[in-house]
């Protein structure tokens, strides 16, 4: 036995290993990455912030909602969606893949590495990427003109906020997942869809019916976007409302890695 | 000599289902030990409970001398798993996957460089090193699963059903690659199902089924112990072969009527077979082995390995 593998600790970093796998991975896919974090933004802008951004702005006069261009308006909800998008991508086919389509995560298990170092280690790496995202999103909305003042550059890590809301929850439920048929397109239709429309998204939440406001409330989506409303152009909100949609983002994120845990952990160990 | 591996009453159910029954036995370091057994005699079940990745319901594991519950992490750093499905990472190529499965032990790039070009020799697979693991064949991703378990020398390296699946020429190859690990004094524990896998690689080896060991020792000396040395196997087609049966128990040791062909167990089986022929029987087809762990299963459990 050499010295090295005798004096070798038993993994302490195990979860920053998972992440350089992870890494390796998402770099074979380098292009797709990055032609994905640039197209998205520049198409959305396009036709929904410029194109519907127009109309509203021909219709409701310069300031028409929320005092502010549509366009400015739209952009903390674009960036938080981008981000939200982008986490659930990463954790959701590493874990279909780890647990499921080529069962990775087992010979993971069989080294030192834990359950909850290999949970932690595809979400850090998720968040990583989703933050390549959203810098160029937000760069994108920069040169676009949608975003005014000095306290703009925030509006990333709340949309990183949200991303990590959702990523970790997603992370718990695809650690379920044991037929993955109708799974991801259940996901995208039921919960991502929706939540992307009725989260005061293209319009003020409080201009939908009361009934619907409450999809608003519960979805990370809106919370950030509050946030990233105030901090992009000065939305008003009070300073209770920023700590309720704060610490609604961080229990939600603590709560996913929690249960993300506990499950990878039990389904390793089946 | 330290014993690696220690159970005592080890035993794993699942709600009713009992997959390990109360199993004792030792791994001494240095030697090749099997776990011979049909499927679902719980083979895998107690290579898990081994390799820390499941725990057990009842009864006493020690595992290089620890509780495999309580040290996980601990154990498995010392381990080498080849699990009986590969679970390579697909997308990325040879030299990759043995990189980052160094790296899963904390091992630096320093170590692995050497480390992985020695194993891709071992492995013969150094002309494959760029290449991504899908586009392997079956035997060969095998050979680079035995590497990766190799990366971190561990002291004990664990085979699940290795050669399953694999056509004759792969499982001769992946046979001589284990061979060679025996000889170079690695501890091998292995499951199978095939009785010359077990002939060829294992020291020593516990007979199991249903969960139960039904025998233990060297693969010469289960033989030597429950069959005879030889078997005449005969065939007088498939509906007349009960028809003899009664007449040829009176020569032999031991008989064993199986669907197309009978075994008579005997330590002469040419004399047997000159025997029989001059009492008037005239078999369709006769064959003259020597006796193998295949009789020694049949001996225990009236089944056959593989059905």
């Amino acid at each position: 036995m050499t010295l090295e593998v005798a004096q070798r600790e038993v993994s302490r970093f195990g979860a920053l290993y998972i992440v350089e796998a992870r890494f390796k991975n998402m770099f074979k896919w380098r292009s797709a990455i990055i032609t994905a974090a640039i197209l998205n933004p520049v198409l959305y802008l396009l036709s929904v912030g410029v194109g519907i951004g127009s109309l509203v702005d021909a219709k409701q006069g310069v300031g028409g909602v929320d005092g502010v261009q549509y366009l400015t308006f739209l952009a903390p909800a674009l960036l938080a969606s981008a981000a939200i998008q982008g986490a659930i991508d990463e954790v959701t086919f590493p874990t279909l893949q780890g647990f499921k389509w080529a069962k990775n995560f087992f010979a993971m298990n069989s080294t030192p590495i834990t359950g909850n170092q290999i949970a932690l280690g595809v979400y850090i790496a998720a968040l990583c990427r989703t933050f390549l995202t959203v810098v160029v999103y937000w760069f994108i909305l920069l040169i676009a003109g949608a975003l005014p003042t000095g306290t703009a550059w925030l509006a990333m890590f709340v949309a990183m906020l949200a991303g990590g809301a959702f990523g970790s929850i997603m992370l718990f439920i695809t650690s379920k997942v044991e037929k993955e048929d109708f799974f991801l397109t259940a996901i995208g239709r039921l919960i991502i869809m929706p939540l992307f429309l009725f989260s005061g998204t293209f319009y003020p939440l409080s201009s939908m019916p009361l009934i619907l406001q409450p999809i608003g409330w519960i979805s990370p989506l809106w919370h950030a976007t509050e946030l990233g409303r105030y901090l992009t152009y000065g939305h008003s909100i009070s300073g209770l409302m920023i700590g309720v949609h704060f610490i609604f983002l961080t229990s939600l994120l603590a709560l996913g890695l929690k249960l993300a845990f506990r499950n990878f952990t039990k389904r390793l160990s089946k | 000599m330290t014993s690696l591996i220690s159970a005592r009453s080890l035993t794993k159910t699942y709600g009713d289902f009992v997959a390990v029954d109360q199993i004792n036995f030792e791994v001494r370091k240095g030697e090749s030990f099997g776990l011979l057994g049909p499927n679902g005699a719980g083979k895998s079940t107690i290579m898990r409970m081994i390799g820390a990745t499941l725990q057990r319901s009842s009864g006493e594991l020690a595992v290089l001398g620890k509780d495999p519950e309580k040290f996980g992490p601990q154990i498995r750093a010392h381990l080498g798993v080849v699990p009986q499905q590969d679970n390579l990472d697909s997308e990325l190529t040879v030299r990759e996957n043995l990189y980052i499965y160094g790296r899963y032990f904390g091992l630096s790039k320093k170590f692995l460089t050497p480390k992985i070009q020695e194993l891709l020799e071992f492995a013969q697979l150094e002309e494959k090193r760029d290449v991504k693991v899908e586009a392997l064949s079956g035997g060969m991703k095998r050979r680079l699963t035995i590497a990766r378990a190799l990366v971190s020398e561990p002291e004990i390296l664990m085979l699940d059903e290795p050669t399953t699946g694999l056509d004759p020429q792969a499982r001769h190859i992946l046979w001589d690659r284990l061979f060679r690990l025996k000889e170079m004094g690695v501890t091998l524990l292995l499951t199978t199902h095939f009785m010359d896998e077990a002939e060829q690689l294992c020291q020593r080896l516990i007979v199991m089924d249903k969960g139960k060991i039904m025998a233990e020792d060297s693969p010469a000396e289960l033989i030597r112990k429950y069959v005879t040395k030889e078997v005449l196997e005969l065939r007088f087609g498939s509906d007349k072969n009960s028809l003899y049966v009664d007449e040829l128990r009176q020569k032999c040791d031991r008989i064993e009527q199986l669907p197309d062909r009978i075994l008579l167990y005997t330590n002469d089986g040419e004399t047997l077979l000159t025997e029989i022929v001059g009492s008037g029987l005239h078999p369709i087809t006769s064959l003259v082995r020597r006796s193998s762990l295949e009789d020694v299963f049949l001996r225990l459990t009236g089944r056959s390995l593989i059905e």
